[in-house]
């Protein structure tokens, strides 16, 4: 188990934590190599079916991230995220979902040390808690498909 | 109405009288008091500045006793002691960890069901419930109305509206036929617990009071809390001699005001504990026919 | 089938310091789709761009993944070296090795691994982006100014000198706001009114912008560079083409004991008035409210008398409808009433008053013609106390925040009065004396030391009447810390500054956002302070917090900047980052199923109801549609949709899913 390296996929907006993680960058801070971004404009875009495609797709963690409250580039997108993030705790939970391995932070453009320290704390704590296989990995490549041959542009 | 009653320390003690006069009017005013069993000291001033927790434990105990004998609702007529009680009822509401502490401390269940409240808020209310045509002799004086600091403040807890210049009592007293004079004083500050410590600063504080009361043309001045009455009444010697004037104007409790327009006897109403005597010389001329003697001549001070 | 192109920078030595790249450019290069995969020193340098147009061309590049620095840094670059190279902008991503991986990671395996991690994800969405072309949206070049106070006046004045049309609403009967009641202005003591009243006359002439007095806005829709706005004119109750402003009506009206509210109801009007003597436009309104006509139905004599016979009892509201590209909010603001503090007594006793009362008092034009005297009976004031944070700074009772204004027009009014009432007192009750400005600390000290003002740091607990004088009781919170009293004769109140009571209402309709005390709120607080939220609304004055008249007329200036920057073109384009609804052939037209849950959740109001109709009319469903002006792309409606009907182009469900899948 000492071996074991998770993999955490971070969901960030663009202009606060997504920034935030450049500073951590500019600013020359270390952290684990584990995460993978994936960027957006707001946390208010993101369906929590992303969360669960994540862990399909073999992510052992996950973090949320956006503005602050009361900071969001498009004035509520973040408040939006939190009350459906409230919920989908619970139903996470219900599934049997280590919350553990889920985190809701905020990150803001000029929180670089936040984010490194972020990063660092998520992956340390799901290495503790080793790999994710609670799930089984039912969403396959053709799930995707299906998903998204109703999507918009087709 | 069934209420709970927290008498206190004063209601016993310096302010007899408060305590008789609510007894005497509340079977007309419609109201019957349940005294809290087992009742325990509020703290007063000494808990809260010397130790936090025992400022919160002494009143969260009465008021764990209050929701133990099923009080929905508590009078509390010494404003000092009101208060206490609903601090803690309003910090304990706020603050879970320090509930869960003074618990804890007082080693009873506390859920903070009881409502606390003063005697201006429940007189008010009885009085707009059950005071329609009882007024047999209407007061007919003019009065000041004097509130006090702790029925006023903190705003948080304040019953009264307008919080640096409140109406109730001045509504209240026009039903039993006083006419409240508009005054600047209602809620300066009378001393408070420097009446034992430092007498002096009292006698000047309190003596702005009467003096502007006085000054204003009021017959009477009127007030719902023991620790104001001590210091307006009791210590009207000590006023006296800093100001190098004399003052006759009484001081009564509102309760012992509605009592006389009740028409109940003064002796019941315990006017006669007054350090001041409560006499009105120029009897108004408007106050009830029947009454052809002069209204009140009643000395406390050899009581 | 795709054909990818992934370019991989080694940014000199910022990423090739920690990252492989040529390992990370020979596993791309096996990634499926794509077809060219190199790695360079400076792919942002010329001919690192060249490398990228030349590698479209020539491996006819269906999509570009450039493996360098922040997109937030050079996505622009490389998207324009794209469209240079013949691609389709938006069919060009970037993976970000510098910030988020060489720069944040020690020189290991797992750092050039997690760059090749990086490089993937970004393959796999631009496979699905689409090529996205930016929106253009007409302009027309027109400004509402909403106000027109100084900060509508300036706004006004410098658009419509820049060329557009301006079209003018003003509430009132005149233009000119606050500023006109003003007597003198700090720190120079210019008179208001001289100042003022030119600029007033100057937008009643100019030929780029037309005036409606008397008149509110009703409704305000549409988007940047097209709003529609209604407007109310309020009925005058005369013909303003016939009326020559001559004066004879309220000479002649019979009911002249109106309070007037231009004089803080320290002077009185008639019914039918013109608010101030350089009333602009100088013709008359009736007050309905007010007029014997109008409540007594008989009286008619302004009507007899005018000699152009311009009365028109019969005159309604009429509702204009106008089209502009921009709108400048400049509403102003409204002084706080003093209820909440009854311990000052204002409202009991006639000699308080406020700090705008005081303006009027002081004021040449003012109901005493300038003469400083008390309200009840006429005297002069021999003492007179001032008390500022009369309810600003004041969390408990009043308002929290601080009104800006009144240190300074306190000090100027205590000067006025030393200046008019040689031997007076004057005392100024304060917490702190907040003199930021140009000029400002010294106008202070000058009233504190060449006028003699007497400066008392600490509150006011109370204010009573004793034998005829105002007994001011506060704290000198000083040296010697006491308590004290003075007997003034007159006490100036420093109420604060709030929102106009319509505030909020006016916000909703003009669908911007405001803060907890009503002030509209900027877009961004320090890099965006006079745009709003909502594009193409702009905000100038005290409508958007409390200032003086120099940084009012700043804002107004910067905002009439940003219209002339907007209609300096005849077309916007903007990012094609907005959201879509899907939409498809018969029979069922589109997922969407109208619930309009998108509409409560957007923040701009972008969400609009489509009405899809048979060829004879019929009704078939009602699904949303996005305003593509108005979307700003955040996307919380395509997470909200219940039935996936709404995307989000350049971040679509498909795109995201595709990066996940990749990981």
């Amino acid at each position: 188990m000492a071996e074991f390296e998770p993999k955490v996929v971070a969901f960030v907006c663009n202009w606060c934590t997504y920034a935030g993680a450049d500073l951590t960058g500019t600013s020359r801070m270390k952290y684990a190599t584990n995460v993978r971004m994936i960027r957006l404009p707001c946390t208010g875009r993101i369906d929590f079916m992303l969360l669960l495609q994540a862990f399909g797709h073999g992510a052992d963690g996950i973090i949320v991230s956006g503005c602050h409250p009361g900071d969001c580039h498009y004035s509520a997108g973040n408040f939006h995220a939190r009350r459906r993030w409230m919920l989908f705790r619970e139903l996470l939970d219900f599934a049997g979902i280590d919350l553990r391995r889920v985190h809701f932070s905020w990150v803001s453009a000029a929180e670089g040390a936040k984010w490194a320290e972020l990063v660092n704390d998520v992956v340390n704590q799901v290495r503790a808690l080793g790999p994710y296989d609670e799930f089984p990995k039912r969403l396959n490549r053709q799930s995707l498909e299906q998903l998204c041959s109703v999507e918009v542009g087709r | 109405m069934k209420i709970g009653f927290y008498p206190g320390c004063s209601l016993l003690g310096s302010s007899r009288e408060y305590n008789e006069s609510l007894k005497a009017i509340a079977p007309a005013m419609g109201l019957e008091f349940a005294e809290v069993p087992d009742w325990n000291c509020c703290g007063a001033t000494a808990a809260h500045s010397l130790d936090h927790q025992l400022a919160f434990a002494l009143p969260a105990r009465i008021l764990a006793l209050a929701e133990k004998a099923g009080m929905e609702e508590l009078l509390v007529p010494c404003s000092a002691c009101f208060s206490r009680l609903a601090a803690t009822r309003y910090e304990l509401q706020k603050n879970a960890d320090l509930r869960k502490e003074i618990i804890d401390i007082i080693e009873m269940p506390y859920q903070g069901t009881v409502k606390v409240s003063n005697a201006l808020e429940v007189l008010c209310r009885a009085a707009a419930a059950n005071l329609n045509g009882k007024i047999t002799k209407p007061f007919a004086h003019k009065v000041a109305c004097y509130y006090g600091c702790y029925l006023t403040r903190p705003t948080e807890l304040a019953t009264c509206k307008r919080t640096e210049d409140p109406q109730e009592m001045d509504e209240l007293m026009k039903v039993v036929g006083a006419e409240p004079i508009d005054w600047a004083f209602k809620v300066e500050c009378c001393g408070a617990g420097l009446s034992v410590s430092r007498t002096d600063l009292v006698a000047g504080l309190s003596g702005k009071i009467i003096k502007d009361a006085v000054h204003r043309g009021a017959e009477a001045i009127v007030v719902a809390c023991p620790m104001c009455h001590t210091n307006l009444d009791l210590r009207r010697d000590a006023i006296e001699a800093q100001s190098h004037e004399r003052y006759s104007i009484p001081v009564l409790y509102l309760s012992q005001v509605i009592g006389l327009a009740l028409g109940i006897d003064p002796r019941t109403l315990g006017l006669h504990r007054h350090h001041v005597p409560v006499r009105f010389p120029d009897a108004a001329p408007n106050a009830s026919a029947d009454s052809k003697k002069p209204e009140l001549q009643l000395s406390g001070k050899d009581d | 089938m795709p054909r990818i192109g992934v370019f991989i920078c080694h940014c000199g030595e910022n990423i090739s310091g920690t990252v492989d790249c040529a390992e990370v450019a020979k596993v791309s290069a096996e990634f499926p789709g794509v077809v060219h995969s190199v790695d360079y020193k400076y792919m942002c340098s010329d001919p690192g761009q060249n490398l990228i147009k030349n590698a479209i061309q020539e491996k006819k590049l269906t999509g570009v993944v450039v493996a360098a620095c922040s997109p937030r840094m050079h996505e622009p670059t490389f998207r324009r070296a794209c469209a240079e190279g013949g691609l389709n902008p938006f069919l060009c991503e970037m993976a970000n090795l510098r910030e988020h991986c060489s720069w944040v990671h020690e020189k290991l395996p797992a750092t050039t691994e997690k760059a090749i991690d990086l490089v993937r994800i970004m393959v796999e969405k631009v496979k699905r982006n689409r090529p996205l072309f930016s929106i253009n949206v007409p302009v027309t070049k027109t400004a509402l100014v909403l106000g027109g106070g100084i900060a509508g006046i300036q706004a006004a004045l410098d658009i419509a000198n820049a060329g557009h049309k301006v079209i003018m609403v003003e509430r009132q009967a005149s233009i000119g706001g606050h500023m006109a009641q003003l007597s003198e202005t700090f720190p120079t003591l210019d008179c208001s009114q001289c100042i003022l009243t030119p600029r007033m006359v100057e937008v009643a002439q100019h030929p780029n912008i037309t005036l409606y007095t008397y008149a509110e806005l009703e409704k305000l829709d549409g988007f940047i560079g097209n709003f529609r706005a209604v407007i109310r004119k309020k009925a005058k109750s005369i013909d303003e083409k016939l009326c020559t402003g001559c004066g004879v009506c309220f000479q002649k009206c019979p009911n002249k004991k109106i309070l007037s509210e231009f004089n803080t109801h320290l002077g009185t009007r008639t019914a039918i008035y013109v608010p101030f003597p350089q009333a602009v436009p100088n013709k008359p309104v009736i007050d309905r409210e007010h007029c014997m006509y109008f409540q007594k139905g008989k009286c008619r004599i302004c009507e007899k008398f005018c000699p152009t016979k311009a009365i028109r009892f019969d005159q309604q509201d009429e509702l204009i409808e106008v089209n502009v590209g921009a709108v400048v909010a400049a509403t102003g603001y409204e002084v706080k009433d003093t209820d909440f503090f009854p311990e000052y007594g204002y409202g009991k006793y006639p000699d308080i008053i406020t700090g705008l009362q005081f303006e009027r008092l002081a004021s040449a034009s003012g109901p005493t013609g300038g003469v400083i005297k008390r309200p009840s009976d006429g005297r002069i004031p021999e003492t007179i106390a001032f008390i500022a944070c009369a309810g600003s700074r004041d969390p408990a009772k009043g308002i929290s925040y601080c009104s800006k204004i009144c240190c300074m027009y306190t000090a100027k009014h205590a000067m006025l009065y030393k200046h008019k009432v040689h031997q007076g007192k004057a005392y100024v009750f304060y917490m702190d004396i907040r003199a930021g400005g140009k000029m400002y600390e010294e106008f202070v000290r000058r009233t504190i030391e060449e006028d003699e003002v007497h400066y008392v740091r600490g509150r006011v607990s109370r204010i009573y009447d004793r034998d005829g004088k105002l007994v001011v009781r506060g704290v000198d919170t000083l040296l010697n810390a006491k308590p004290i009293e003075i007997e003034a004769d007159m006490v100036v109140l420093a109420t604060a500054m709030v929102a106009q009571p319509d505030a909020e209402e006016l916000a909703q309709k003009m669908k911007v956002s405001y803060d907890e005390n009503k002030f509209l709120s900027e877009a961004h607080p320090k890099l965006r302070p006079v745009e709003m939220n909502t594009a193409g609304i702009f905000v100038a004055g005290a409508c958007q917090a409390p200032k003086d008249i120099p940084e009012t007329v700043a804002q107004a200036s910067a905002a009439a900047s940003k219209v002339a920057g907007l209609f300096s073109k005849d077309e916007l384009s903007r990012e094609p980052v907005v959201a879509v609804v899907s939409r498809t052939g018969p029979p069922e037209f589109s997922n969407c199923v109208g619930c309009f849950l998108c509409e409560s959740a957007c923040p701009y109001q972008a969400i609009e109801h489509e009405e899809i109709k048979t060829r004879d009319g019929k009704l078939i469903k009602t699904v949303a549609k996005i305003n593509q002006g108005v979307c700003q792309g955040c996307g919380t409606c395509v997470a909200l949709c219940r039935t996936k009907s709404i995307d989000l182009q350049g971040f679509t469900n498909e795109q995201i899913f595709a990066e996940l899948v990749s990981l």
